[in-house]
């Protein structure tokens, strides 16, 4: 067998998630979609001694609308998530991004509470997260607290989660008025890893003046990366062709900083990211309502 | 080990199983349907694609425990007689029971090793369900998430075709 052995709990309440989790710390691994764990688990590149086995939780499988915000639970499929009304009109940049993930059958399994505590700087999820200004509620069986996304990625496939600790919903902000949306990557072929993507966000005001702008990037770092002073060259000014060329030239010299792959060096990734920063900020100021 | 009761192309099949075991495995070695392909076992090539409550999944990437009281269907439920096999004489035999998308890849060419067709039928399956009439663009899309390793992507995208014309 592929996988080394471990004992399995497959619990059906929230309740008793966080039981085990506070018995077995971090010598357990949650098991929610699989599609990322499980092939570290036929490598034996991870190893557990523990897995505790989400899919039969239905109460984190959920995607709901509340006032101002989406409610959404961990074990949400990235497949539901791609045909969800609700996101399709509160958060278009989700909507649009989710079918880059991977193949329908990997999103099929695959589910928003798993990528994004998986952390991997090459997904999708982490880095909408940060640009939708996402909160992610964690549980333990003593509190619960919320963490912005800004403060969950904390490296390489790591997050601000405790051992004790179970992402259960993630609240995304209603799309504000007035606010474009775009989000672009270039991969060897679509649902491959890319090699480099974007997600961007402009609002503006009556006068046309950026009020807001979001700009972060996938492979470009040790997890999702924000251009923060990309984003200021933007704010307070009516964004044309100049201004955007330097905003691209700025995040993709001095605020990503891509490895470079088998498929692309870190030079070209640069490029890319440049490219796909002017092409998706374009994109969001066209997409602007008026 | 653990009790698992998982229907298989509409059969109920009562196991016990070590949790490690993936589906694939519990598929070709506890039940002997080996229609699934196991390929790269790390959910990238689709040979063992499978239909987990009816959605295209990677059984490789699924415990055989995970699916216990789920419903699985695999390149065997698509077809409830014998395959055509070869007479002595040359001529072939059966198969009248096809599915019409393993119709379209036997009369487009759409396989040639065959390693990798189970996986696209069961990728297709779905697929088509939900665009009963796609685009070429759509089709190639459709794949991607399936290798081929013989090359034969012009003949499988033409039997996708076909057997989206059998099937409307």
């Amino acid at each position: 067998m592929k996988p080394a052995p471990f004992e399995y709990h497959a619990p059906s309440s929230i309740e008793e998630v966080l039981d085990l989790k506070s018995q077995y710390g971090d010598d357990a691994k949650f098991l929610a979609g699989g599609q990322s764990l499980v092939p570290a688990m036929n490598f034996r590149i991870v190893q557990p001694s523990v897995l505790i086995d989400l899919n039969r939780v239905n109460e984190l499988s959920y995607i709901r609308e509340d006032k101002h915000t989406l409610r959404v639970g961990a074990m949400a499929r990235e497949r539901h998530l791609e045909f969800d009304a609700s996101i399709q009109k509160h958060a278009p940049l989700l909507h649009e991004a989710v079918p880059f993930i991977a193949h329908p059958q990997i999103r099929n399994r695959g589910t928003i509470g798993g990528s994004i505590v998986h952390a991997d700087p090459a997904a999708e999820l982490p880095v909408l997260m940060l640009a939708l200004n996402a909160r992610l509620k964690a549980k333990s069986k003593k509190s619960e607290r919320w963490i912005e996304a800004k403060g969950f990625f904390a490296g390489m496939f790591t997050t601000a989660l405790e051992p004790d600790e179970a992402l259960v919903e993630i609240e995304i902000p209603f799309a504000e008025k007035n606010t474009g949306w775009s989000f672009m990557e270039v991969a060897p072929r679509l649902g491959d890893y890319a090699m480099m993507g974007v997600a961007a966000l402009v609002t503006l005001d009556k006068n046309k003046k950026c009020t807001s702008a979001k700009l972060v990037y996938l492979n470009a770092g040790d997890g999702p990366v924000e251009a923060v002073e990309a984003e200021k060259l933007l704010e307070g000014e009516v964004l044309n062709d100049t201004l955007i060329e330097s905003a691209a030239s700025y995040a993709s010299e001095k605020e990503i900083n891509p490895f470079g792959n088998i498929h692309a060096s870190a030079d070209f990734q640069r490029h890319l990211a440049k490219v796909l920063t002017q092409k998706t900020l374009k994109q969001a100021l066209e997409r602007v309502s008026q | 080990m653990k009790q698992v009761t998982i229907t298989v192309n509409g059969k109920e099949y009562t196991r016990e199983v070590e949790p490690r075991l993936l589906l694939s495995d519990f598929l070709r070695h506890e039940l002997g349907l080996t229609g699934t392909h196991v390929g790269c076992e790390h959910g990238v090539c689709g040979a063992c694609t499978i239909l987990f409550d009816g959605e295209s999944a990677r059984s490789c990437l699924t415990f055989a425990v995970q699916a216990d009281g789920h419903e699985i269907t695999t390149v065997e439920g698509l077809t409830s007689l014998s395959s055509p096999h070869l007479l002595e004489d040359g001529r072939t035999e059966g198969g009248n029971n096809l599915h019409p998308l393993q119709q379209a890849f036997w009369e487009a060419h759409g396989l040639q090793c065959g390693y990798c067709t189970p996986g696209i039928l069961m990728s297709m399956i779905p697929f088509l369900k939900q665009n009963p009439n796609p685009t070429e663009d759509e089709i190639r899309h459709a794949l991607s998430g399936n290798l081929c390793r013989c090359t034969g992507y012009q003949h499988i995208v033409d039997a996708v075709k076909l057997a989206a014309e059998k099937m409307r």
